[in-house]
């Protein structure tokens, strides 16, 4: 089963909701976690430990000036602008280029060829007796997400209980993060923008055909409007975390709630139970 | 010679674009004969990658002076590699007014 952690809003706390599902479940069976926000993770944060890293890399075409003919249909079929064919070269902007090979297919000529460019790293640790954490990390200055998140979840492709931690946003990391996922945990806060930010959210995942429950997290007690948007749309508030300064100073010394306070442990296997409900299982 | 200037519209008469890559039209003055014609921008809604994209279709029209608010990296390295010159249009007048400043020498240079 895999589990997807997305908020649509920034900052809402799936990071924690994601730490604490899978710290909780590791203790009665063998957990993956997955940070798929390659752009800035932070599940690393909660256990350190020591990593092995692997590169991700992608094709980017090399164009054989000798051979080429600067014919100009690479550059007409690159939809992405990385290629612009002028008299006497061909430009190249590697930052553009989506991999797709296109370039190598069309050139009538074969003046092109592929070679491997490193855009980020996939880390693998085990950071507790049945947890094993996968991280994406996307190198600073390069635009392409989605080639990092689908490493990191690939590592993870054969194991049986997997939980995705999503960037925030609704675009293509968040989609690729979701993709194939079994059901989704939408993590909201009640306020207008966290509300803003989960109806965004609630389109993708119904688009994507993935079931999804919520969240509420830092509730102040005050949660009705979430609460018609739920009933609204058909959404299971799974479990309500309130705002809380004594959860927060856990937090902020990169501990774990269900860690320091067992007491939680039952609400994150009820969460997970409830997961289990929207995936259609037992 | 050939003068691209970036426009909102398909006329002399209409508002002078500031951006480069997803300018509407793109009128193309020929100063020997004083003609024109406007091209529609197919890239302006693009998703990325518009400005080299947009930087070719001025090659292909054997462009030499380009007429702009505002050119992007890409846009720029492409235009400069291709050794066409850039003057900067900012007034938010029309096309044709773009043309009588670059015609009176009054645009600044910046490739």
């Amino acid at each position: 089963m895999k589990i997807a952690v997305a908020s649509g809003k920034g900052g809402t706390g799936k990071t924690m909701v994601a730490a604490n599902l899978a710290f909780t479940l590791s203790r009665t069976c063998q957990v993956t976690l997955v940070d798929c926000d390659v752009e800035e993770p932070n599940l690393h944060l909660f256990f350190p430990s020591p990593v092995t890293v692997t590169d991700v890399n992608i094709a980017v075409p090399v164009i054989d000036e000798k051979t080429c003919d600067r014919c100009g249909m690479c550059g007409e079929f690159c939809q992405y602008g990385a290629l612009t064919v002028l008299r006497d070269r061909v430009l190249f902007f590697p930052e553009l280029c989506h991999s797709c090979g296109g370039c190598t297919l069309v050139c009538p000529k074969n003046a092109i060829h592929e070679v491997p460019k490193r855009i980020g790293a996939v880390t693998f640790a085990t950071v507790l007796p049945h947890l094993n954490l996968i991280t994406g990390y996307l190198d600073a200055g390069n635009p392409h997400a989605v080639p990092v998140i689908r490493a990191a979840k690939k590592m993870a492709e054969n194991d049986n209980l997997v939980i995705c931690d999503a960037s925030p946003g609704t675009s293509c990391p968040v989609v690729e993060t979701l993709e194939n996922c079994d059901a989704c945990i939408l993590v909201t806060e009640s306020t207008p923008f966290g509300r803003h930010d989960l109806a965004l959210a609630v389109d993708v995942t119904e688009r994507l055909g993935i079931p999804a429950g919520v969240v509420i997290n830092r509730s102040d007690g005050q949660d009705q409007e979430t609460l018609d948007f739920c009933a609204n749309h058909d959404l299971d508030v799974m479990i309500t975390i309130p705002f809380d300064r004594r959860i927060a100073a856990i937090q902020s010394k990169g501990d774990l709630l269900c860690r320091v306070r067992p007491e939680w442990q039952k609400t994150f296997c009820s969460l997970f139970d409830k997961c289990r409900t929207l995936a259609g299982g037992d | 010679m050939k003068i691209c200037i970036t426009s909102q519209g398909s006329t002399l008469d209409a508002l002078a674009e500031e951006r480069f890559g997803r300018a509407p039209f793109f009128i193309i003055i020929d100063t020997e004969t004083g003609s024109f014609e406007a091209l529609e921008n197919q890239f302006a809604g693009g998703s990325g990658g518009v400005g080299p994209k947009a930087a070719q279709i001025l090659i292909t029209h054997k462009v030499e002076v380009l007429v702009s608010g505002m050119v992007g990296g890409n846009a720029r390295e492409v235009l400069q590699a291709a050794g066409m010159h850039l003057y900067v249009y900012r007034a938010g007048g029309t096309v044709r007014d773009a043309l009588e400043q670059f015609n009176k020498k009054n645009l600044e240079r910046v490739a």
